[in-house]
């Protein structure tokens, strides 16, 4: 369950947006949560909105994989769009709900605000199907390369990450097997009281953070023995590469941008 | 073969915060394309030893010279790509997500340009039998394989040296096999020296040369023959005779001769066989 978590969101399938460089795709997404405030009429919404579901159409993620990043983060819709509809008093009054009044403005910034919430999400949940862990790990790396610069351990925070990519499945199973042979031993995990239950989390910890440890010093001295000195003068065998609709993608959003600026009120 | 490519002068070493020196004057030469098999009981410094040859650990006394060079901060990063070290557990040695990765890790460590880095993980990778598991993930591995891929990571460097740490400790018999009929191959079309430290005396056996250590000290050197020939010392030491050994052994109590003092299982079989026509 954990690892669907983490991992079950990548997708993979055969589509533009697979295909696409992570750095372009994590340029995309940030430029697009700044853009997105460039909105606030129903054409501009629009716009966005088309453009969002333009790329999870190039992209072929079925939409229950979509559905799955949203039903988390659904409720606070759901409370934005509330919050926004009894707090807001602009505009004239639409209709009454018992002693609430409903106000034009504020219906028309429940909406737009939960939409700006529901395409934010939609393509960020977009970046992460269509991407590997590693390949964003990769592209971070590149993008924030230039921090290297102010002494930012850009090449340490990759390696970190990848390390811990590596390792999650590891520990998993580990985790799965010390449960299993704490349950023997009578430990409850799954039934009783809270605060039972919060307990019998300690003899599964235990073991795990010490042998996380000894796994770390091996690892330590296995990467030492290999000839591992820090990033310095160290090459790269993933290698990313910016294709032609790494560019169009950018040119496409720069459009949407412009488009946004002419329609916005 | 008489060329030492390893040798050690009366190196002693102490981790931090132990009383006992975990070696003792320790002094041996390593030859040029020998398979070592270095013995002892647990904790008698094998694994410390390795570590010392690769620069892992630096000795308190005493002088370590590999392929001409004398180990100290200045050599270290030469004499490391010299020697490629295999671990005991197949996990925690793999630093890479995929396969792949984990092979060119150490390439990406040693500055080789991409192209190379792309040939060598393949060719290191189709030594070891494992080029069609090339995107696969570790935890799909079984252990044999993830050892296997380890010795591609280090073969993908060329070492002149291979250590072997309990390396096929924590495997299954055929894991066991598969990895040692790896590397005996390798060694055989490379000349590679082999350094193989285990407590599984029938793979001592076929070494050309065994150490037993005992507390820090080298206790004994020599073929497989002289080392067998010391019988009920070794079970002093707690190191575990090998069955052919125990069965010569039974054998020559009963006044049977057998040709040499160690036989292999197969050897012992062929010389029973062939006992009677011999006589
Ligand atoms: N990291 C360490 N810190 C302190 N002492 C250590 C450390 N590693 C090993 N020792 C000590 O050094 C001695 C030699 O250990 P070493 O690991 O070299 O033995 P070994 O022959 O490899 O044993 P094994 O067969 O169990 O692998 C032991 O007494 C051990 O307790
Ligand atoms: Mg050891």
């Amino acid at each position: 369950m954990m690892e669907k978590m983490i991992f079950g969101r990548y997708v993979p399938a055969d589509s533009l947006v697979h295909k696409m460089d992570p750095r372009s795709k994590l340029t995309i997404i940030f430029l697009f949560v700044c853009v997105i405030f460039l909105a606030n009429n129903w054409q501009t919404y629009a716009i966005i909105g088309i453009y969002t579901f333009f790329m999870i159409g190039l992209s072929r993620i079925p939409a229950r994989f979509l559905y799955g990043g949203l039903k988390p983060v659904l409720w606070l819709v759901i409370f934005t769009f509330l919050l926004q509809i009894f707090f807001t008093r602009e505009g004239t009054v639409l209709f009454h709900l018992g002693p609430l009044k409903i106000y034009e403005e504020g219906m028309k910034m429940g909406f737009y605000i939960s939409f700006r919430f529901f395409f934010l999400i939609l393509m960020t949940s977009l970046l992460t199907l269509t991407t590997t862990p590693i390949e964003i790990t990769d592209g971070l790396e590149t993008l924030l390369g230039p921090l290297k610069k102010v002494r930012f351990p850009v090449h340490e925070m990759a390696l970190m990450m990848s390390i811990s990519l590596r390792f999650i499945p590891t520990l998993m199973q580990e985790t799965d097997k010390i449960m299993k042979a704490q349950i023997a031993r009578g430990v409850e995990f799954a039934s009783g009281p809270v605060k039972e239950r919060i307990k019998a989390i300690i003899p599964l910890l235990i073991p795990l953070f010490v042998s996380s440890f000894k796994r770390a010093e091996e690892l330590a001295i296995a990467m030492e023995a290999r000839g591992y000195r820090g990033g310095e003068g160290r090459t790269k065998y993933r290698q990313l590469s910016w294709k032609m609709v790494d560019t169009l993608q950018l040119v496409f959003l720069a459009i949407i941008t412009v488009l946004l600026i002419l329609f916005r009120s | 073969m008489k060329t030492p490519i390893v040798s050690l002068k009366g190196v002693t070493f102490q981790y931090d915060g132990q009383e006992r020196n975990a070696l003792n004057h320790v002094s041996f030469d390593i030859y040029d394309g020998e398979w070592l098999a270095i013995v002892g009981h647990n904790g008698s410094g094998k694994s410390t030893m390795a570590k010392l040859l690769n620069g892992l650990q630096f000795p308190k006394d005493g002088e370590i010279t590999v392929c001409g060079m004398k180990l100290q901060e200045e050599t270290i990063w030469d004499i490391r790509s010299k020697i490629g070290m295999v671990f005991q557990n197949p996990d925690n040695q793999f630093v890479g997500t995929t396969v792949q990765d984990d092979v060119a890790f150490g390439l990406e460590n040693m500055g080789i340009p991409r192209l190379e880095m792309v040939q060598r993980v393949e060719d290191s990778l189709k030594k070891v039998k494992m080029e069609q598991f090339l995107h696969q993930e570790p935890h799909h591995l079984s252990g044999g394989q993830k050892q296997r891929v380890a010795i591609a990571s280090v073969l993908a460097l060329r070492p002149a040296i291979i250590i072997l740490d309990e390396a096929t400790s924590m495997l299954d018999p055929r894991g066991r096999e598969e990895v040692l009929e790896t590397v005996r191959t390798l060694k055989d079309e490379k000349s590679l020296t082999v350094i193989s430290i285990t407590h599984d005396l029938e793979e001592a056996a076929k070494a050309d040369r065994i150490i037993v250590m005992n507390k820090g000290e080298v206790f004994r050197e020599g073929t497989p023959d002289e080392i067998f020939s010391m019988d009920e010392q070794l079970v002093q030491l707690g190191l575990d005779i090998p069955f052919s050994v125990k069965m010569a052994k039974a054998f020559r109590a009963e006044g049977i001769q057998l040709s040499k003092h160690y036989l292999s299982e197969e050897e012992l079989v062929t010389e029973l066989w062939t006992y009677r026509s011999r006589m």
